[in-house]
């Protein structure tokens, strides 16, 4: 852990074990952030004149090198900087915390995220902010299959395309793709709701195309907005449940 | 869980330091891969005529230099091997059946490994490290190898059920996943007379594969074919003497990631096992898509 400016802690993975990052964001960041200037942590009172550090501190991650659970469980605000490619679960859980790789991710990136923002600036692997609650995901590039699988509120932006059974058991929240969807999209979907830009190789069962109205070229554009992205709202189409899932049918009966 | 790993050196200059480069990610894929390891390094073919033959003898105190002695008082007076631990291997001009007929009546106790002109294999029980260690890994050169960490979900732990396996010569594969059907695969081809070593599930995708391209198809509609017949989870890492081929099935929960520059394909379980390669930041990096085949051609030799 290195102070590198007066609102700039670094930690280099080559030389810090995730361990040690992640014990500090769990546990002396939300002190350092809380306290008056002077009476920090234990870890952190080689920090002098970091002062009352609740807007604009950053922590620069180096050397990611593709390791797993870099800045997972973190509840402050702070802005994580992760200079690299980096392996599974990064800002998993995530609360408040604006976190950006700047690189690829492997799989479940914010994975269960509550709240804040989780940017990819490349491209993501398997299940993409799976389970996530709240909060923004921004994958700049293509997030591969099961992108949104049974999210629960949170908001998804992919600048590419995302892979098949994406947003499967989506329960709530918007999954917003740019460039084309895999197979079997939406799969036993729920009440979230999925726009797609591009080419939708298949849709899974119960997810339907519906007509785009006022409301929703007022979510894409917002979202597209707060994700940095400016493509019209008027090229997507919106997908969502049939809802003849919810209920036994009694046609069915016939299977039993 | 399994760690697989492999490299194609396409700059001939890397061909000296594939063992160098290959063992980092070996060890990485330690973490997926714990109970036991294993690496096929692919060489330029031997002359037409020539075999190399990789053995295990299952004990370092295996006594190699009577094996030598029988070796070429019994079967051919220019064969000698020359062993590492555990490893043996042999290379002459011998047919492989005759040399297979040879080891089966005067030393049964030993595992061919491997037969080809371009193959070597190398597997045992232990940590990635230590088997890296125990059979100097580092020293190795070659064209192109693929690797393989194990922790095992569906049969033993021992020497013979690590990866790579092998079938015919000079094919290998390695895999992550499991098959859900690898008997009734066995049952079609033991009725074929093909034999089997293991009641490992890779073996059996391993010798479709080698049925297959024995019949007459090329490798990638071997795996086409494979697509329909093999049930299962599986990312799978081949090797013949002259290309290394990556696929995926079409659920592809089972991870890879591919790094490729002018200098080397890289592909691995996690982009952490390429972490340390040279160049790789700047590589083009990708993730296979499912029931893709992705295939690499060795480079003529300079």
């Amino acid at each position: 852990m290195e102070r590198v400016a007066e609102r700039v802690i670094r930690f280099d993975l080559a030389k810090t074990t995730i361990r040690e990052l992640n014990q500090f964001l769990h546990r002396e960041l939300p002190k350092l952030i809380a306290s008056p200037a002077g009476s920090f942590g234990a870890s952190a009172q080689h920090l002098p004149g970091i002062g009352t550090a609740d807007e604009g501190l950053t922590i620069e991650v180096l050397h990611p090198n593709g390791q797993h659970s870099i800045a997972a469980g973190v509840d402050a605000p702070v802005t994580i900087e992760i200079r690299g490619h980096a392996g599974y679960f990064i800002a998993g859980m995530n609360k408040q915390a604006h976190v950006t790789v700047h690189g690829n991710v492997g799989w479940s990136v914010a994975e269960n995220i509550m709240s804040g923002l989780v940017r990819v600036k490349g491209c993501a692997s398997e299940c993409a902010a799976a389970s996530g609650h709240g909060g923004l995901v921004v994958i700049e590039g293509d997030a591969s299959s099961r992108c949104g699988i049974s999210m629960k509120g949170v908001e998804i932006v992919v600048g590419g395309s995302v892979g098949h059974m994406s947003a499967f058991m989506a329960q709530a929240g918007t999954l917003v793709v740019c460039g084309d969807a895999g197979a079997n999209l939406g799969d036993s979907l729920y009440e979230a709701t999925i726009y797609v830009r591009g080419r939708i190789a298949s849709l899974g069962t119960d997810a339907r195309e519906e007509p785009m109205q006022s409301d929703d070229y007022r979510k894409v554009a917002d979202l597209l907005r707060r994700a940095g992205m400016s493509h019209a709202p008027e090229e997507f189409k919106r997908i969502a449940s049939a809802r003849t899932l919810y209920h036994w049918h009694e046609g069915a009966s016939g299977h039993y | 869980m399994c760690g697989i790993v492999g490299f194609l050196a396409k700059e001939p200059a890397l061909r000296s330091s594939l063992g160098e480069l290959v063992v980092p990610m070996l060890s990485c894929m330690g973490d997926r891969g714990p109970d036991s390891a294993g690496l096929a390094v692919f060489s330029p073919p031997l002359p037409e005529t020539i075999r190399r033959f990789s053995l295990f003898s299952g004990s370092p105190t295996f006594d190699w230099t009577g094996f030598d002695r029988r070796l070429h008082e019994e079967l051919f007076p220019m064969a000698r091997v020359h062993a590492v631990a555990s490893h043996g291997v042999v290379e002459a001009e011998l047919e492989p059946q005759a040399f297979r007929e040879w080891l089966h009546k005067a030393y049964p106790q030993l595992h061919l490994l491997s037969v080809g002109r371009a193959i070597d294999v190398v597997k045992d029980e232990g940590h990635p490290n230590e088997i890296s260690e125990r059979y100097d890994f580092k020293s190795l050169s070659g064209t192109h190898a693929v690797g393989h960490t194990r922790m095992a979900t569906e049969s033993a732990v021992s020497p013979a059920h690590a990866h790579p396996f092998t079938a015919g010569e000079d094919f290998c594969l390695v895999h992550n996943g499991s098959l859900s059907n690898p008997y009734s695969i066995r049952r079609k081809l033991e009725r074929r007379g093909i034999k089997f070593e293991t009641d490992n599930d890779t073996e059996a995708a391993c010798r479709f594969l080698e049925w297959r391209m024995r019949e007459g198809n090329t490798l990638e509609e071997a795996i086409e074919q494979g697509f329909e017949e093999l049930d299962g989870f599986f990312t799978l890492l081949m090797a013949t003497a002259d290309k290394l081929v990556l696929v995926r099935d079409a659920f592809a929960c089972k991870p890879a990631v591919v790094a490729e520059t002018d200098q080397y394909v890289a592909v691995g379980s996690e982009f952490r096992a390429l972490a340390h390669l040279p160049g790789v930041h700047e590589a083009k990096l990708f993730e296979p898509e499912p029931e893709h085949i992705y295939s690499w051609n060795v480079s003529p030799s300079a």
